[in-house]
């Protein structure tokens, strides 16, 4: 069905300045769905991220957001449509609280409701409940990835969009990282994930999407690709 | 000196002080979050000056002045943003530099087209015209308090909004990281609207309220303007905190700077400032 697209992204070229990045990538994510978008460094998995949310406007090609035309809007506009957005690199404001981080951005969803509010927030990410009065930059990586998740929480979004959420973090700390984004799979909300840890992505992703220099070669399910593991060896060096 | 005249200068010294502040952390919050160099905040500070003027002649009323100038003043921020600073943003500092001086030369000759190049008073407001006796040979004019208090309830007011409400919340965040402002669904451009027309707000009203205390004449702003980006750069850029102390710092030493050191009362000012980016480069509190 047309509208059970949240995201539905078509033919984007996007240039910086004489460099073309994208060539023509069409992508979409559905309710419920989760999307992992893979790639070595340099392929364009941060720039088609970039390009839908509108900070970095496609040069041609159309971006839809729940039906709605979004092409070249601004980013804010783009993304209070119910999504949310865990850039790399966390995104942390130095100089507000962990309390006010989450404050900031509070806002109920789609639905009017808030099903995400501090508490929740406080009993997913227990570490941080310690932490309320820290600033932002005194928050060790893995810290700074749970307030950035729990961040975009508090915006109830439809989506969430996470970059590199486990780059650079302990092994345990990461597996803390995969249980929560498991939590929001299962509470209904809608990822797209982009990670270098194949394992976790195929179990959580129902589509993954291979990109290489700007264009898709790869877009189907987590047993495809475990069916021929020549696809990822091949795209992602693995 | 005796006790009494260091406690007159004290309190002029913090009256200056908290004047300096209301108008210096339009510029420092301007620069901080929006990284927009007005240099025609002194000339908002003028404007202000010259609506209390206008609207006291035609009103009889300091009152009823500050009630329509201070809504004036946001028009004329929102304007400004709008329509000129608003092109600014992508470019080079240069570019905001240029457009800024040109805007205080424009103004400078539209005050001169619709005052005039004389030099104006604003008398002081009848019930607060009086003194207060300190001793048997000195007072202390109740005007001057008044502009003390008032521009530290709105001191006061400031650091409320911009510790502990959402607004200014998004305000330190915006200083931060205004990307990630951006990306979590807030529009920055209204942000920014607010709060530059704040900040020429502000500076108005700095003009009015210090009208009935300085005369009123052209290019009352530029020296106003100077002396603001001195304490913008000692408190460190983008720092309402560091604009408040550094204000009361320049407060204590243009005043308290002649009488000890008269030679040098003209550099003390910089003195200081050089003093302090020697300790600390990036200004106390960046």
């Amino acid at each position: 069905m047309e509208n059970d697209y949240i995201v539905k992204a078509e033919g984007l070229q996007v240039y910086y300045g004489a460099s073309h990045v994208l060539h023509g990538v069409d992508f979409s994510v559905k309710k419920g769905e989760t999307v992992s978008l893979m790639g070595r460094n340099g392929m364009g998995k941060t720039t088609t991220l970039r390009s839908i949310l509108g900070f970095v406007p496609p040069k041609e090609g159309k971006v839809e957001i729940f039906g709605q035309d979004m092409t070249g809007a601004r980013p804010f506009n783009v993304i209070k449509r119910h999504l949310a957005y865990v850039p790399e690199g966390r995104g942390m404001f130095h100089n507000l609280s962990v309390r006010e981080h989450l404050e900031m951005p509070a806002r109920a969803g789609m639905d009017g409701k808030r099903r995400w509010t501090f508490d929740r927030v406080m009993e997913t990410f227990p570490r941080l409940s310690e932490r309320l009065d820290n600033m932002g930059s005194q928050l060790s990586g893995g810290e700074q990835q749970m307030l950035a998740i729990g961040r975009a929480l508090m915006t109830n979004p439809e989506l969430l969009i996470l970059d590199e959420a486990t780059e650079g973090l302990a092994p345990l700390i990461r597996e803390e990282i995969w249980r929560i984004i498991q939590i929001i799979k299962n509470d209904g909300i809608s990822t797209i994930i982009v990670d270098k840890n194949i394992g976790p992505i195929l179990d959580m992703a129902d589509r993954n999407i291979i990109l290489v220099k700007g264009n898709i070669v790869f877009e189907g399910t987590s047993d495809q690709l475990r069916e021929d593991p020549e696809i990822l060896a091949r795209n992602i060096g693995v | 000196m005796d006790l009494t005249t260091i406690l007159i200068q004290l309190l002029n010294s913090v009256q200056y002080g908290l004047l300096l502040f209301l108008i210096s952390s339009g510029l420092t919050l301007v620069f901080g979050i929006m990284g927009v160099i007005n240099l025609a905040h002194g000339a908002m500070y003028m404007i202000g000056a010259y609506l209390a003027y206008a609207f006291v002649e035609w009103s009889g009323s300091f009152s009823v002045a500050l009630l329509l100038g201070i809504p004036v003043m946001l028009v004329v921020g929102i304007i400004i943003e709008r329509f000129l600073i608003d092109h600014l943003y992508k470019k080079d500092h240069l570019f905001q530099v240029l457009l800024t001086f040109g805007l205080i030369l424009i103004l400078n000759d539209l005050q001169s087209l619709i005052w005039g190049n004389d030099t104006h008073g604003v008398p002081i407001p009848e019930v607060l015209s009086g003194s207060i006796t300190l001793t048997d040979t000195m007072q202390y004019p109740v005007y001057r308090l008044t502009v003390s208090a008032i521009c530290l309830v709105l001191a006061l007011g400031m650091y409320w909004v911009i510790q502990k409400t959402r607004l200014g919340m998004t305000i330190r965040a915006g200083a931060s990281n205004r990307e990630m402002v951006e990306a979590l669904g807030i529009n920055v451009r209204t942000l920014f609207t607010i709060i530059f027309a704040a900040g020429v707000a502000l500076a108005g009203l700095g003009g009015m309220i210090s009208a009935p205390l300085s005369s009123v004449y052209p290019g009352m702003g530029d020296s106003v303007l100077i002396i603001c980006l001195v304490v913008v750069v000692i408190g460190g850029i983008g720092s309402i905190k560091g604009a408040f102390w550094g204000a009361m710092l320049i407060g204590l030493v243009s005043t308290f700077g002649p009488i000890l050191i008269p030679s040098l009362a003209s550099v003390m000012v910089y003195l200081v400032m050089a003093i302090v980016l020697l300790v600390k480069p990036r200004g106390l509190f960046a």
